[in-house]
């Protein structure tokens, strides 16, 4: 690409403000109807569900539609409704308790992998392990749900094969609710760990080696030039995008959710989240009112969430926030 | 001089590592020995990291036994590259009106594409309004066009088009040519490197998708690849957790076993690790520019 310097870029918005808004877009109609296609699919798939938030709110019918159905008596019935269930309360309370546990370990392994990585000064042991630890991103959750099979199940399962070798009785996992919460942070961040450690060697990379030689020197050692130097460059990283977790723990990842336990019920005590909820109310039990309370509720407090978590964001570091 | 001995720490952050990297590798291992094992290995011994008695039968079975398989993988297929090929499109062309810097209506519509980053409507809305309005229910539409325009690849692009000299575009316009002109013409192949970026970021959520396949496709024949996956281990679990072990045994016999549960795998992963070096090249450098950026 060509650079060009900052003095030979002619500034082009001189002049505008005093045509009309009717000229203006005649005049570029050819840049608008470059952004109709897109425009009209995020109106359709997210502006369009956007206003059918109302039907958490009515009597959903479908032949009458989102907007022809009549209003609920009271307006939140459908609310009642989800407060008195036990579910809905189980669903909320386990969809901010696994995602904090996703949070927190992500925390660790990514940071720590990055850093572990950073101590390494063999180039080709570096490359190698950290395509490997990137490997299983590229895979689905459905193809991690069979890995987790194969470790997992009762009969063949790897880890049961080795547990009866050693003379123990074999654990039927998929019955184990208590369990799950650790078996799915370990499965997302055997995931994703590859994956989130790049951003974070990123800004390791970036961290001028004047200071660590200088730190040496004093007589530092390696930890203690990790304690004092690595960890707070990394300090605005991690606070940056916890805060954007953070900002989605109303959100699970129904992907990874579904095709680690699907319809195993026997795990629903610890591993139902809103998203599976939903999923289920709307299309096994086809509880739609249930299902659009739990989705507005979601849909809210996600929202006030994210924007909370940018504020913030935006507070500790400009260009970090999504806006 | 001597060599510098490795110290502790240095051995145990490479054990550390190296159990790490093992640990993201060795079901893929397990998953490829399984499928080329014979099914009374796994049935006697379980999962093992290399088979005992090689036997390729579940890759026959596979292809030659069931035009199911070979019909999803057709459908992920054309689900990947159509939903790639326009996702391409669309967003470039939105990012393309967005970066131009004379165009004063490019404010408004950043804002009309961040707003559905920030809110959503959640899932009902969003699945009714597929189903009854848009009619997208048992078609292959149903598992393109949802994810087609993605406001977030729209901001990468355009950031990437920014950057470009204005200049550039102004001199074309000098030389008479639209704006489709310069879009075609020289922005399109000035940003390759971020549209083969974007482009894989799209079409590997394509072929690993499932999720619009559950919800939209219930027609066995449309069925993408990672949905089949997906219904054939359901089911097999399914069959495990019911009570009558005569049924499970006369069932058993009949159902895809267990090498052929991975031979299926094998097959689903298949084409993203023949891309894996390109993907990761890519991805490993569009996302240190993303984070150096901040």
């Amino acid at each position: 690409m060509k650079i060009v310097t900052g003095a030979e870029r002619t500034s082009t918005s001189v002049g505008l403000k005093s045509k009309g808004v009717l000229r203006e877009l005649v005049r570029n109609r050819a840049l608008l109807l470059m952004f109709l296609p897109a425009a009209t699919l995020l109106f359709l798939f997210n502006y369009l569900p956007l206003a059918g938030l109302v039907i958490a709110f009515k009597n959903f019918d479908f032949s009458k539609g989102i907007f022809g159905s009549d209003w609920a008596q009271p307006f939140f019935n459908n609310f009642d409704y989800l407060i008195s269930s036990e579910t809905a309360y189980r669903a909320v309370r386990n969809t901010i308790l696994l995602n904090a546990l996703f949070i927190a370990a992500g925390l660790v392994f990514e940071v720590g992998l990055a850093l572990l990585l950073n101590e390494i000064r063999n180039k080709y042991f570096k490359r190698i392990t950290q395509s490997l630890t990137f490997l299983p991103f590229f895979i689905s959750w459905i193809v991690v749900g069979v890995f987790a099979y194969n470790l997992m199940n009762f009969e063949s399962g790897a880890i049961n094969r080795i547990i009866q070798s050693l003379g123990f009785d074999p654990v039927d996992f998929y019955s184990e609710a208590g369990l799950w919460p650790f078996i799915l942070t370990l499965a997302v961040r055997w995931k994703v760990t590859g994956y989130g450690t790049i951003i974070y060697l990123a800004a390791l990379t970036s961290v001028d080696n004047s200071y660590y030689e200088a730190a040496s020197i004093d007589g530092a050692t390696r930890w203690q030039q990790t304690r004092y130097i690595s960890l707070p460059m990394l300090k605005p990283t991690i606070m940056i995008l916890t805060l954007l977790a953070v900002g989605r723990i109303m959100n699970a990842d129904f992907g990874m959710f579904y095709a680690m336990i699907g319809d195993a019920a026997l795990l629903f005590p610890t591993t139902d989240v809103i998203d599976t909820f939903v999923y289920r109310s709307l299309r096994k039990s086809g509880d739609i009112g249930m299902a659009s309370a739990a989705g507005f509720v979601q849909s809210t407090v996600a929202f006030v969430l994210v924007l909370v978590s940018n504020y913030i964001a935006r507070r500790t570091d400009k260009d970090s926030a999504i806006f | 001089m001597l060599r510098k001995r490795y110290s502790v720490g240095q051995i145990c952050i490479v054990a550390l590592i190296s159990l790490f990297s093992l640990a993201c590798l060795l079901p893929f291992i397990m998953v490829v020995s399984g499928s080329v094992s014979s099914e009374k290995d796994i049935v006697n011994y379980g999962y093992s990291l290399l088979p005992r008695h090689i036997s390729f039968d579940s890759y026959r079975i596979l292809i030659l036994g069931s035009h199911r398989i070979v019909d999803a993988y057709i459908i992920s297929i054309i689900v990947t590259v159509v939903g790639t090929v326009l996702s391409l499109f669309v967003t470039s062309m939105a990012a393309y009106a967005m970066a131009r810097r004379s165009f004063r209506f490019r404010n408004a519509l950043s804002i009309y594409a961040i707003i559905t980053l920030l809110f959503n409507g959640g899932l009902v809305p969003w699945y009714i309004i597929c189903v009854r309005y848009l009619e997208l229910k048992d078609t292959m539409w149903a598992m393109i066009l949802p994810p087609l325009a993605n406001a977030f690849n729209m901001f990468l692009m355009r950031n990437f088009i920014m950057a470009m000299p204005e200049d550039l575009h102004e001199s074309a316009k000098m030389d008479g040519a639209g704006e489709f002109r310069i879009y075609a013409q020289l922005i399109v192949p000035l940003a390759k490197p971020v549209l083969a970026t974007i482009g894989l970021f799209i079409s590997l959520s394509y072929w690993n998708d499932w999720f619009l396949g559950l919800m939209f496709v219930d027609k066995q024949e449309l069925q993408p690849l990672q949905l089949l996956l997906r219904t054939l281990i359901s089911n097999v679990e399914f069959l495990r957790s019911s009570s009558n072990a005569m049924d499970i045994q006369r069932i058993a016999s009949q159902l895809p076993s267990e090498s052929i549960k991975m031979a299926l795998t094998v097959v689903t992963i298949g084409p993203i690790i023949f891309l894996y070096p390109f993907l990761q090249r890519y991805f490993v450098k569009g996302l240190m520019v993303g984070a150096v950026k901040g």
